[in-house]
């Protein structure tokens, strides 16, 4: 333009388009066209069926018939009928298959947290036949969950179950334990059982995120003389802390799921129900379609509110300490 | 005291041998330094004086005291790695406080050693940043930092600079030389970096593949190599090699027959030395001179200009090369014959076994800079 002074410092013409070059627009449309198979997937096996249920769920559609179902707009949710509350929200037994959840998810989360750690850093010392109990400890999280459910339905068996047995020849029990049934043991059981199949793939995920941490600061430690634990405490858990958040939603979104466990090992017991259980139950037993999509709709916006506040919790203290 | 003792100290990982015993003796006080090529295990008998690694067999004396079973922790040592090896989480205040708390120090106590360690090097006003918002050079003062916290009694350093540019390099050099002399500490360094070898230490210790080579004073070594690998090892750019045969053996010396049949006389005991044996004639670049008396001729394949000095790479027949350092510019091009002669006072001599004859006269040091022009090759 101006400048014939020196034409070789004269930037090549940019284009103010929005302050976009042509090669980023173009690099745009690329990323657009590369992610849309993945979009138009995601709508017609996510995104489809989540509006459906989110459009029955105010209707009063019947499993009977499908194509019959008028509007009822919030009724499914609450109402109002000559004074007296109904509705999903007024109902007890979703509150507590909500409360079950919300225990069942806590608990068995907090637990395989702590001993996947614990079988993390055992698996990440070397020793002799490692690589061997590495594949071992993964047996649980490979068997289907409904096999290794009704596994532990024998096993727990109040007459005939090996756990009973065991228990009652040690001496530790006068009488046998009804685990699944009695309401005071059924929830621990099923959390128990939970940890016991979850465990190894919280160990594993840990795992990595210990692989990836340098070797030399542990020396640094040792030369330094600081006592293991308060390595562990000072050192390797901050630093595998983004991995062990990443590894907890991961499980906490499964455990907020919950369903086969629990049908299996206890069908629908109000003591155990979990919210999937509970709106199975309305939708498949019941033939309440409009319940059922009700519940199905809260279990979607509960989980959603409960990932926003992790992320949201987790960003907070990930950006406290940064790596 | 923290005098080290090493006595036949080895160390195999399973069946690989890696340090084949090891005798050596550091004063305290002593700046040592281990030089050899990569692999060649350096790194190995640090960390066994470390205690990071255990003794396969042989005992390591600290102060007197066998610390063989010994925890790191114990043996009054600190550490420099060579990555740095700082709690990518910590602030540089906590990555030097951290090894301190448990040490019975008061709060107090730690505060004043961190923030006194800082001023030495410069970084107080790094303290409370993160690892990774510091460059190659601050992240180096951080780790020695940690080490000087401690107090140790010897300091160890497993490569220190190899992470760092050409001119933090010589920098932080300056600042563990420094650092040496204010705390009085003894020091092992590790570096497969002749330059920092000669220059940091009082004594280096050359290593080949698990065994000494040498232990002697940089220009002990330098001037008076006691084996081919060690006369190769030190001196950038490397000494030259040609293969004699002795062909006169007398007490003024070793004569020796050069490729082109010239004669040349080297001032080295003849004791053992048969005529017609084979021996490896040693010479460094500063010590061929270009000129028309010269006994080798050859052409010239390659000028280096230095600046300083310029480096002549010459050819004089059947693949055998010699390298030539002159002062100031070159007055030669490439293609050139030219006549070389070799100062036979600065010419060593290795048996085939690659142990060096010793030289007649260890008094008359030659001096490395201003070497004898005239050519008494005969
Ligand atoms: N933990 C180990 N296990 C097996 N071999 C090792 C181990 N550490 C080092 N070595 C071997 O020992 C030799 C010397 O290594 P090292 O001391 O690191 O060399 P340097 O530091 O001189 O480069 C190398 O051949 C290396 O492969
Ligand atoms: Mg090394």
């Amino acid at each position: 333009m101006s400048s014939a002074v020196a034409p070789a410092t004269v930037p090549a013409q940019v284009p103010v388009q929005g302050g976009r070059s042509s090669l980023t627009r173009s690099r745009i449309r690329a990323a657009w066209v590369f992610i849309a198979p993945t979009l138009i997937v995601l709508a017609l096996i996510a995104g489809w069926p989540l509006a459906r249920t989110i459009w029955f769920s105010f209707t009063d559609a019947n499993l009977n018939n499908l194509t019959d179902y008028e509007f009822i707009g919030f009724e499914n949710y609450i109402a109002n009928y000559d004074g007296e509350w109904l509705g999903l929200l007024t109902d007890p037994d979703w509150w507590r298959s909500v409360w079950n959840t919300v225990w069942f998810t806590t608990i068995s989360v907090s637990i395989e947290t702590v001993l996947g750690t614990i079988v993390a850093l055992i698996l990440n010392a070397s020793f002799p036949g490692r690589g061997l109990m590495r594949a071992v400890i993964l047996i649980p999280w490979a068997i289907p969950t409904v096999v290794s459910a009704k596994m532990w339905n024998w096993m727990l068996h109040d007459q005939f179950g090996v756990i009973n047995d065991m228990l009652l020849r040690l001496g530790l029990i006068a009488a046998p334990i009804t685990w699944t049934a009695n309401p005071d043991t059924a929830l621990w059981t099923v959390i128990m059982v939970d940890v016991w199949k979850t465990t190894p793939f919280m160990a594993l995920l840990i795992l990595a995120a210990l692989q990836m941490l340098p070797g030399d600061i542990y020396e640094a430690a040792k030369v330094d003389g600081v006592h293991p634990v308060k390595v562990f405490f000072r050192v390797t858990l901050p630093l595998i802390k983004p991995a062990l958040i990443v590894a907890v939603i991961f499980r906490g979104l499964d455990a907020l799921r919950v369903f086969d466990l629990i049908y299996v090992l206890t069908a629908n017991s109000r003591d155990t129900a979990s919210m999937s259980v509970y709106a199975r139950q309305q939708l498949v037993d019941f033939q309440e379609v409009g319940l059922g999509s009700a519940a199905s709709t809260l279990i979607f916006l509960i989980i959603a509110l409960l990932i926003v506040i992790t992320m949201a919790a987790g960003r907070v203290r990930l950006s406290g300490d940064p790596r | 005291m923290a005098d080290l003792v090493l006595k036949n100290v080895r160390k195999s990982f399973g069946r690989a041998h890696v340090i084949h015993g090891v005798d050596l003796d550091i004063k305290d006080g002593e700046f040592i330094v281990f030089v050899g090529p990569s692999g060649c295990g350096k790194s190995t008998l640090l960390r066994l004086i470390a205690g990071l690694e255990d003794i396969s067999s042989g005992d390591l004396f600290i102060g007197g005291e066998r610390v063989n079973d010994l925890a790191p922790a114990k043996r009054g040592i600190a550490m420099v790695f060579q990555s740095y090896a700082l709690y990518p989480h910590m602030s540089v205040y906590a990555n030097m406080a951290f090894g301190l708390e448990l040490a019975k120090s008061s709060k107090a106590d730690i505060d004043s050693k961190v923030r006194e360690a800082a001023r030495m090097l410069q970084i107080e006003n790094l303290l409370d940043r993160k690892p990774r918002q510091l460059s190659g050079g601050q992240r180096q003062r951080v780790a020695i930092g940690r080490a000087i916290v401690r107090d140790p009694k010897v300091f160890l350093f497993d490569e220190p600079l190899s992470n760092l540019d050409a001119a933090l390099r010589v920098q932080t050099r300056i600042e563990i030389a420094k650092l040496h002399n204010d705390t009085g500490a003894t020091m092992i360094y590790v570096t497969h970096d002749q330059v920092e070898a000669m220059t940091l230490a009082d004594r280096i210790v050359v290593l080949n593949a698990g065994r000494i080579e040498q232990v002697g004073t940089p220009l002990e070594l330098y001037h008076r190599p006691a084996n081919l690998f060690v006369a190769g090892f030190l001196g950038s750019p490397q000494m030259n090699f040609i293969e004699c045969v002795v062909s006169h053996v007398g007490a003024e010396g070793v004569q020796v027959q050069l490729p082109n049949a010239s004669m040349l006389t080297a001032p080295v005991s003849s004791q053992g030395v048969r005529v017609g044996e084979t021996v490896t004639l040693g010479i460094r670049p500063d010590h061929v001179k270009v000129s028309p008396q010269g006994s080798l001729t050859g052409r010239i394949e390659l000028v280096e200009e230095l600046g300083e000095n310029h480096l002549l790479y010459v050819d004089f027949g059947k693949g055998r090369h010699l390298t030539v350092r002159e002062p100031g510019d070159a007055h030669h091009q490439a293609g050139q014959e030219v006549a070389l002669s070799l100062a036979p006072e600065f010419c060593h001599l290795f048996r085939e076994t690659g142990e060096a004859l010793p030289f007649l006269s260890e008094s008359k040091a030659p001096a490395p800079s201003s070497p004898d022009m005239s050519s008494r090759a005969a």
